[in-house]
């Protein structure tokens, strides 16, 4: 459990840094770990898209159409727990 | 008729009918109604009068549509912008169409901190206003009513009409090749013929349940609310196709019989696994903004053997030109059709005549539905608006090139213009080169379009810098993010020593666009 959050912290320092490059190009924003990114107007369809390509190209995971829901993809927060149950359940 | 009129006219017939479905509220005709009235009246008591700019500024929801038809109900004119834009250009549009109101709420709501430069607006309505954003307008010396506070239901009584319907229902911005907005004028009349047309041909009943998904300031997102109301079907309104899987469910489980997309979304759903699903409702698909590559045509085909689709083209000053009935698909796949019901359209010459059929030439579009002019815009309204058949009659020049064939149909050869066609959305080179040309250390910069498998054209920027300076990618497109709408920042930045001129020293962009060597770009950057 301990290792799962330190894990999760981690991620979730990735995920934001992919997004504050990508997407905001280092423009500093206020940007909670659980805001939508979608209304916060920081990512778009196609933003989802590149977000995931990021996922399945840094993690060798595969992330399935039916994956591809705010529930795992709407925040920091969610993406990194969603990584942390894909990698987990794979190993 | 007048626009308004749609919703009434529906709330009258199917008073207990789901009108609007928008994530989880679900809202009748009667509903729609009383909410549109109660704010028609407070935009009145505000001191909204006949033919005022109401601006709204809110994502897809309940309260856009409200605010849409409350306008209209006060006699005043709408204009919905994306959430998306940016302060500099929401202020811009503010204060060139002098908005009396504006309708917002949101995160987005505080875009416009600017509150003290827009003289003409004197009323904010805003949806969640926290205290700071309250403030910031009454500082401004603005009257803020808290949209929350205006009534949901009472007076089922529409508010006097003021208007004809010659007077203008609508502005809609759309990108100027000067590099400023120009809000198309769109009257009563003119909504009423194209949306007319258009259901005619998707021949839409109060049985279709339409599933839209663009945003509802861009025409063909607005068309899909303003044609549901006026044959009294359903809007599935949702904010965007980010989660496709949500949408695909939401179309199953609400039954949705009219999906209308651009090509960025065809190609999304044809990289996802559809197999697994069925769509027994689903009537016809539409597609505009740019044409669907063939290749999308025979996959979408076959993925929906029963579904009828709808190839169009059109641009905002007439809202639709043309459309490709289904059953000529498979026989003219790239064309994009003939004129509506209601409308001619023909390929003219430089000179302003006919040519015949093979040969390229502008199209121009003649009909009720074309829009009376740029607001405020005399010039550039003379350049698109031009003399046409009958004495004093005006039609529309499109500053598109296409060839018709024997039979009438209509092929897209190019633009007259640099315009560039991104996501569906049009975008002028000039307003992102001007925003580029905003950084210190650019010495020039030319915007061009890209070919792109999920995007049509991508946006890509061409700089030089001066001596010294520093300036990465990065920065570039951090710049221009802050500057400009999400659709309009360019994805592939390339620094040169210096641009291609032309014998006169001009950039040249023909140049540019020349030493693109490489083939398509990959959709995505990695």
């Amino acid at each position: 459990m301990h290792s799962e959050m330190a894990g999760q912290a981690h991620f979730q320092r990735d995920v934001r840094n992919f997004i504050v490059n990508n997407f905001l190009f280092g423009q500093p924003l206020e940007l909670q770990a659980d805001e939508s990114l979608l209304r916060k107007g920081v990512i778009d369809s196609t933003g989802v898209l590149e977000l995931v390509a990021f996922l399945e190209g840094e993690y060798g995971i595969k992330v399935e159409d039916d994956e591809v829901v705010p529930e795992n993809l709407d925040s920091i927060a969610s993406v990194a727990a969603y990584l942390a149950k894909k990698l987990s359940s794979r190993s | 008729m007048q626009i308004e009129e749609f919703l009434e006219n529906s709330a009258r017939l199917h008073p207990n009918k789901v009108a609007l479905i928008c994530k989880d509220e679900r809202l009748t005709y009667r509903q729609l109604e009383e909410r549109a009235n109660q704010l028609a009246y407070a935009l009145i008591e505000a001191g909204v009068q006949r033919g005022d700019r109401v601006v709204t500024f809110l994502p897809n929801s309940v309260e856009a549509v409200v605010s849409i038809f409350a306008t209209l109900k006060a006699g005043a004119v709408f204009s919905v912008l994306n959430p998306t834009t940016k302060p500099d250009k929401l202020t811009y549009i503010l204060n060139n169409c002098r908005a009396s109101a504006m309708i917002t709420g949101g995160p987005n709501a505080c875009a416009t901190a600017a509150w003290g430069r827009i003289p003409h607006l004197h009323s904010v309505f805003m949806l969640d206003a926290t205290d700071a954003q309250a403030e910031s307008v009454r500082a401004a010396r603005k009257h803020l009513i808290r949209l929350e506070d205006v009534g949901t239901a009472g007076d089922a009584t529409p508010p006097a009409k003021k208007c004809i319907d010659i007077d203008l229902a609508a502005l809609i911005y759309t990108s100027g090749s000067t590099g400023h907005p120009k809000g198309v004028m769109v009257t009563h009349l003119n909504i009423l013929s194209a949306a007319t047309s258009i259901t005619t041909y998707l021949e839409n009943t109060s049985d279709d349940v339409v599933l839209n998904v663009l945003p509802l300031a861009f025409d063909y997102g607005l068309y899909q609310l303003l044609m549901m109301f006026k044959v009294g079907g359903t809007l599935v309104l949702h904010d965007s196709f980010a989660f496709p899987t949500v949408v695909i469910d939401k179309m199953i489980h609400e039954g949705v019989t009219g999906f209308p997309i651009v090509p960025t979304i065809s190609a999304i759903l044809l990289q996802m696994d559809l197999s697994k699903y069925s769509f027994p409702k689903l009537r016809y698909i539409s597609n505009t903004a740019a044409a669907l590559p063939v290749e999308h045509i025979h996959k979408l085909r076959s993925l929906f053997p029963n579904v009828a689709l709808y190839s169009m083209y059109g641009l905002t000053e007439c809202k639709r030109a043309s459309y490709l009935p289904p059953s000529q698909l498979d026989k003219r796949p790239t064309s994009v059709g003939r004129g509506m019901p209601n409308e001619e359209v023909y390929v003219v010459d430089e000179a302003g005549n006919r040519v015949g059929s093979g040969v390229a030439g502008e199209l121009v579009i003649r009909g009720a539905n074309v829009m009376k002019g740029y607001w405020e815009l005399p010039e550039e309204t003379d350049r698109c608006l031009k003399p046409g058949p009958l004495p004093g009659e005006k039609v529309l020049y499109s500053g598109d090139l296409f060839r018709a064939d024997e039979e009438g149909y209509l092929y897209f050869v190019g633009r007259k213009d640099d315009i560039i066609k991104t996501r569906g959305e049009k975008v002028s080179p000039r307003e992102v080169e001007d925003v580029l040309y905003g950084i210190d250390g650019i010495a020039e910069a030319a915007v061009i379009g890209i070919p792109d498998k999920i995007l049509g054209n991508a946006i890509k920027a061409v700089l030089s810098l001066r001596a010294g300076s520093q300036i990465t990618e990065q920065d570039v497109l951090r710049h221009c993010r802050t500057l400009l709408e999400d659709f309009m920042v360019p994805k592939v930045v390339e620094f040169v020593a210096s641009l291609p001129k032309t014998e006169s020293g001009k950039i040249s962009k023909r140049a540019i666009v020349e030493r693109q060597q490489e083939p398509a770009e990959p959709a995505l950057k990695s």
